[in-house]
């Protein structure tokens, strides 16, 4: 009994840890998908290179660990703000066809681009020493890192919370996503609106990326394999939502880190199951509407 | 002033029906269909002679064209974006082997088989998610996929898992033809499905069920309107689609005779979509155009960058959708019509 307690409270744990980092890369693409009707396949890249600035961050330039998150996130939201305006604004609310190719287009030129520049196997986390250690709580031993990890997020995601329902720019986002025409009518800027919305959304998922690179191993293949995953936390979640993510995101790391420790015979076969009928009962996702 | 808005509109939409259609009717109706058709089977008879060593490849070319003309009548015609259309594929090629090792090593009747098989797939997830549009039924296309690869990868035992499907032997197709080295018997075994696969492909689309998954393409709800089961038209679709891919997987199967995970992967239903988008969806011949040009690209490409070729490929098809919606055969249609209202 005590063996399968430590092992629910493990499985826990790491699950939340692992939905954390999850959410972090996908609140951006539930926010997109929702709000501007954008199926974009391509942002696990703003993940990836997230991922490889930062490490490159801490390993050339020796900038210390908290300080490179912060400045690859920066710059990959900025950055991310050239491909709104030029390539994914003509595509809004258009053709889903078009947007997957053109996304699944960037996809391929970035996974070649971090071949090219990082080569083809995975990069090593680097995490400073104070993150590194276990805590002792209960008489458990709790891995620093990832009860950091925990913190970060919950912390963000209740700063987004706030942000979201409590502010002048999240009652303009609400509206926009409600209905963009109106709102666009009653005098909301949508296109900065959404300018804005993509790069933070880019940036965190660069930050998620960064920071989970021990969970998530970053490679030049990044953007594809874990897509999958990134798919799932919104639609489930229920695209231009900031709580049904995360409460998508959770579930989906605990749900997968139970599967691989209880059953991983059975892979990920039961999430993806899990995933159809949750689908076909609720189109919209968990917290979604309709 | 509001009745002459409406006749305005009304003008508008009939104009834009047309553009988008002439394409179609003209190739569907038009003298040219059979010059096309015969020029295409000259040309696999002309690359059957001609390039006696590259056997093997042109008939992974034919057997590519079946798999994305398959999903041309999917994308294309019925307008239903999938990610994840190689789970067909896959369930083909690996019915195709399993039954090839453990029933008959017969190809014909492994190639029913699998169709079947394929097409049974298709029906009943089809049956549950097509009940649902737009990002939603794309998800649950890639859920659909993901499900079948992760049964095929932990089913170790039947399926050899991540190493593949080893140890598929074929028996001479009709008794007489050895499966051979040099692949002359798969060039002209896949050519000759490919073909009748194209026939049978054309009959669909010419069809008046053909024109009605087109209907349902350009307007789902004016089709229920006036009377047209748009569900059960598009889950016919779907099966169709869904047997014809397994009838290109289990072409794989039999002729590479081996079968790995990678023929149900995401990348596998990405790869089959460049290549439709490449030679134009929708256009009854933008597989046999879009497959030919993307692995040939790919080819000379990878030989050129060894690693660097996919940043190309994945260029071009920014490119193609921010430039050229409609693929090569849009490109040609458009500089033909050029060419036609300057010369009469």
């Amino acid at each position: 009994m005590g063996t399968l307690l430590s092992s629910v409270v493990s499985v826990m744990f790491h699950g939340v840890a692992y939905g954390i980092v999850l959410y972090l890369i996908s609140v951006g693409l539930s926010i997109t998908m929702g709000l501007m009707g954008f199926v974009n396949l391509a942002h696990g890249v703003f993940a990836m290179i997230g991922g490889y600035l930062a490490l490159s961050f801490m390993d050339q330039v020796g900038l210390n660990f908290y300080l490179a998150l912060v400045v690859s996130s920066v710059l990959v939201g900025v950055a991310s703000i050239l491909l709104e305006r030029f390539l994914y604004r003509d595509l809004y609310g258009g053709d889903e066809l078009e947007q997957v190719l053109l996304t699944i287009g960037l996809v391929f030129m970035a996974m070649a681009a971090a071949r090219y520049f990082w080569g083809p196997l995975p990069q090593r986390a680097i995490l400073p020493i104070e993150l590194m250690g276990q805590w002792s709580i209960l008489s458990r031993n709790f891995p620093v890192y990832r009860l950091f990890l925990i913190g970060t997020g919950i912390t963000l995601f209740l700063i987004l919370w706030f942000v979201v329902d409590r502010t002048g720019y999240g009652a303009k986002l609400r509206a926009a996503v409600d209905n963009q025409k109106i709102a666009q009518a009653i005098g909301i800027n949508t296109n900065l609106l959404f300018t804005v919305t993509f790069a933070i959304g880019s940036g965190m998922a660069a930050l998620g990326g960064g920071l989970g690179s021990e969970l998530l191993a970053i490679n030049p293949a990044y953007a594809m394999e874990y897509l999958v995953y990134f798919l799932i936390v919104v639609a489930v979640g229920g695209m231009g939502s900031v709580k049904g993510p995360f409460l998508a995101a959770i579930l989906l790391g605990i749900a997968d880190t139970a599967c691989k420790y209880y059953i991983p015979e059975f892979g990920a076969f039961f999430i993806f199951v899990a995933m159809t009928f949750l689908l076909l009962w609720r189109p919209a996702g968990l917290l979604g509407r309709g | 002033m509001e009745a002459g808005r409406f006749a305005g509109t009304r003008m508008m939409e009939k104009h834009n029906a047309e553009t988008r259609d002439t394409v179609l009717v003209r190739l569907l109706r038009d003298r040219y269909l059979r010059w096309v058709e015969g020029a295409i089977l000259l040309l696999i008879l002309i690359t059957y002679i001609t390039f006696p060593t590259y056997h093997t490849l042109l008939s992974q070319i034919f057997i590519f064209t079946l798999f994305v003309l398959s999903l041309d009548l999917l994308v294309g015609y019925a307008g239903l974006v999938t990610l994840g259309h190689a789970a067909f594929f896959g369930v083909g090629a690996y019915s195709a082997g399993l039954y090839a090792i453990h029933i008959s090593p017969e190809p014909l009747s492994g190639l029913v088989v699998a169709t079947s098989s394929a097409a049974v797939v298709g029906l009943v997830s089809g049956a549950l998610i097509l009940r649902t549009t737009g990002l939603t039924f794309l998800m649950l296309t890639l859920a659909v996929a993901s499900v079948v690869h992760e049964i095929l990868n932990q089913a170790g035992e039947l399926t050899g898992g991540a190493d593949g499907l080893r140890g598929i032997e074929m028996s001479p197709l009709l008794g007489i033809a050895e499966f051979d080295f040099m692949g002359n018997t798969a060039f002209i075994y896949s050519a000759v499905v490919l073909v009748v696969g194209y026939l049978f492909f054309r009959q669909v689309i010419r069809s008046p069920f053909g024109r009605q998954i087109v209907g349902i393409r350009e307007n789902a709800i004016r089709m229920r309107a006036i009377g047209s089961p748009v569900y059960l038209r598009l889950l016919a679709a779907y099966t169709i689609s869904a047997g014809m891919a397994g009838t290109a997987g289990a072409l794989l199967a039999q002729t590479n005779q081996f079968v790995s995970l990678s023929v149900v992967t995401m990348e596998r239903s990405g790869e089959a979509l460049i290549m439709l988008i490449f030679g134009g969806a929708g256009k009854l011949f933008g597989a046999f155009v879009g497959v030919p040009l993307y692995m040939l690209l790919q080819d000379l490409l990878s030989r050129y960058t060894p690693i660097f070729w996919v940043f190309w490929i994945g260029l071009m098809l920014v490119l193609i959708v921010k430039f050229a919606k409609n693929g090569v055969l849009g490109v040609g249609t458009r500089l033909l019509n050029k060419y036609r209202s300057r010369h009469g």
